[in-house]
């Protein structure tokens, strides 16, 4: 293989495993940016993926073929919308702590999912393998470009969705009065109050589009990477997509970088089995990398107030 | 006693009762949704954990490791600060014990209390690097934690199967005799369930916990740092330091559940793919238990026994033992959203007002 062959496949391997990072930190973003911390996008990434693998499933068994894939997709950011409700009635209209029905969310999606998996497959954890998956899109013409077609232009359609999500998602939060509300909930709700915005509307979007857009990175790893849900499907992707929202700083397009930088880390370890030289390295080591590296960053680069001043804090009109 | 009562009042245990209960309606109605027999399910799930002295003695095993992560979060808690990592610390604690269990060679009076500390130390240091992190860096222990979470499992893992292993198994050599802390005579009494001094140890921990934060003025310190780190820091307590201290006492906790499964249930410890959740259990049996005491105990002892209890419910009915899960979630979700328990059971207590004020 030659080396720009390779670095090719890097970044296109990169961009798949990115892909779902990118698509759950911009859903924490929203919900974050609204106030409202959320630890559950593990469990809302659970809860898409499985969603995706048992419509996509069923969808195929009604016989569409091509089409199932965007069938179990959709399902999937439904799914992640009605379990996230889960956490903004309980964080937003009853004041409960944030962090902890996130914890919740984690624990109740993932014995949900497998729950409803051994059910509906007679007590098998995992479901089949699907026939009907995303393939890849190669553009005419742009493929056939040295190094860069190869890396960018041979792509699953959810990665081209989420690029166009990322700069939609700046547009919508620093140009339209919606994204200036969102961000004026979670800066200052009572200043925000005054002024006539809802706080508990714009909260409950903020929580729900976590949920559909989480819902959708879950389905992304169902629907590219291991065509079935079992309960390791998930395994963390949704505490880095967290991180990744830290590490971008709660910014659409830092969000991106920063779910690249912790894609890019995973492809590495995949990559590593290729050379002599990096096989000298335990294995260990490059699945630690990822994790050793937010915890560099965090100590490192990012300061102590870039979070919204009101993350974690449930609005209480009465108080002042 | 004044201190005790504060800590335990009427709604102290009133929502966590409503809030099993609604768990345990909500598992039932998901088994009906799913054309299950509820009733049945759950009574083979006391009968799976009654059934036997082996079955009661193996729960006792399953709710032990409970308490120690139990504790560990909720004395976190009791300080402010969420400690998530318990899991990461647990499996230091194993892997600590592990490697003074599988490479000294000691009398047992040393190497047994050795094999302990090293763990204990090994889960304390572990919390304490979020805790240094979050005083000097202001870097939040949630995200930390979880991370040191990930990279405590691949440590471990690669401790064990580079340094530790059995040759040819994904597993290390067993830890000697001399530092092994099972009750051999408990376990015949059990019919050979795997009992061991760290349920001892365990119930110790509950004193201490309370001990330790309630009686001592180091206890006060950390107590006051969790209530208003602002005003802890105008009475000249040292918010940073008190941050390292409580999360690395938290890690011990957590590191000597990890110690005792080794020590007491395993012998060895294994190249694991994914972490074993009782750091996460912990966190839902802080819940349930307000963060006292007593509360964890019986938390621990809750959510053991449904964990145990549930192989018996696939075996008995054929439910699959994840509804557990969904139980044990669905009670955390309610204890967390108390308003919404109160608002549920505001018909009930507004009856019960009203009489009173008809009495006066």
């Amino acid at each position: 293989m030659n080396v720009l062959d390779t670095i090719g496949q890097l970044i296109n391997v990169t961009l798949v495993f990115s892909t779902a990072l990118i698509f759950t930190a911009l859903g924490g973003m929203y919900s974050e940016r609204s106030g409202v911390v959320n630890i559950g996008l593990e469990g809302l990434m659970v809860s898409g993926a499985f969603a995706a693998a048992v419509i996509t499933d069923y969808a195929s068994q009604a016989g569409l073929s091509a089409s199932a894939p965007w069938v179990g997709f959709l399902a999937a950011a439904i799914f992640g919308v009605l379990m996230a409700l889960l956490h903004a009635v309980s964080t937003i209209t009853f004041r409960a702590d944030q962090t902890v029905v996130g914890v919740v969310i984690n624990i109740f999606a993932l014995g949900l999912a497998i729950y409803l998996t051994k059910s509906l497959y007679e007590g098998s954890g995992q479901t089949p393998q699907l026939d009907n998956v995303f393939e890849k899109w190669a553009i005419p013409v742009l493929k056939d470009i040295p190094l860069l077609g190869r890396a960018f232009f041979t792509a699953y359609p959810t990665t081209y969705i989420v690029l166009a999500l990322a700069f939609i998602s700046y547009f919508v939060l620093f140009r339209t009065p919606f994204g200036l509300r969102l961000r004026a909930v979670g800066e200052h709700p009572s200043s925000a109050d005054t002024v006539g915005i809802n706080v508990t509307k714009y909260r409950y979007i903020g929580v729900l589009l976590s949920g559909a857009l989480a819902g959708l990175g879950g389905a992304t790893i169902t629907l590219t990477t291991t065509s079935s849900f079992a309960h390791n499907t998930i395994s963390g992707q949704g505490f880095i997509a967290l991180a990744a929202l830290i590490f971008g700083k709660w910014n659409p397009l830092g969000v991106v970088g920063a779910a690249l930088f912790f894609g890019l880390a995973q492809a590495l370890r995949n990559f590593a089995q290729l050379f002599e030289f990096s096989k000298q390295i335990p294995v260990e080591f490059y699945y630690m990398l990822p994790y050793v590296l937010t915890l560099i960053v965090l100590a490192g680069a990012v300061g102590r107030s870039n979070a919204p001043a009101a993350l974690g804090q449930p609005y209480d009109p009465g108080k002042r | 006693m004044e201190n005790a009562k504060k800590i335990f009042n009427k709604t102290s245990f009133l929502i966590p009762a409503v809030a099993i209960l609604l768990g345990l309606i909500v598992g039932a109605i998901a088994m009906l949704a799913g054309g299950y027999n509820p009733i049945l399910a759950y009574s083979s799930l006391l009968e799976k954990l009654f059934s036997s002295s082996y079955n009661t003695g193996e729960a006792i095993r399953a709710i032990t490791p409970l308490i120690f992560t139990g504790i560990a979060v909720a004395f976190a808690f009791r300080t402010g600060l969420f400690n998530i990592g318990v899991e990461g610390q647990f499996m230091m604690g194993m892997t600590g014990a592990t490697i003074v269990g599988v490479t000294l060679d000691l009398p047992w009076f040393i190497h047994a209390p050795l094999a302990v500390l090293t763990g204990a130390v090994f889960g304390g240091l572990w919390a304490a690097i979020a805790g240094v992190l979050k005083a000097s860096r202001g870097v939040n222990e949630v995200i930390s934690s979880i991370m040191l979470n990930w990279i405590a499992l691949f440590l471990s893992n690669f401790i064990v199967a580079k340094f530790l292993v059995e040759k040819g198994q994904q597993k290390s050599r067993p830890v000697h005799d001399s530092a092994m802390l099972t009750i051999d005579w408990l376990i015949e009494l059990m019919d050979k369930a795997r009992m061991h001094w760290g349920t001892f140890v365990a119930l110790i921990c509950v004193a201490l916990f309370y001990m330790l934060l309630w009686r001592t003025k180091q206890g006060f310190e950390l107590r006051a740092v969790g209530h208003n780190p602002d005003a802890a820091l105008y009475a000249g307590m040292n918010v940073n330091r008190t941050m390292v201290k409580s999360m690395f006492i938290s890690g011990v906790f957590a590191g000597l559940g990890g110690v005792f499964e080794i020590l007491g249930v395993f012998g060895y410890q294994t190249v694991m793919a994914a972490s074993w959740g009782y750091g996460f259990d912990g966190i839902a049996v802080a819940l349930l238990g307000g963060n006292t005491p007593v509360g964890v105990l019986l938390g621990a002892i809750l959510f053991g026994g449904l964990t145990y209890g549930s192989t018996g419910m696939s075996f008995g009915a054929g439910v699959p033992s994840e509804v557990v899960r969904i139980v044990i979630g669905s009670v955390i979700f309610f204890v967390a959203s108390h308003g919404l328990v109160k608002w549920f059971l505001k018909p009930f207590l507004g009856r019960r007002a009203s009489k009173r004020k008809e009495a006066v």
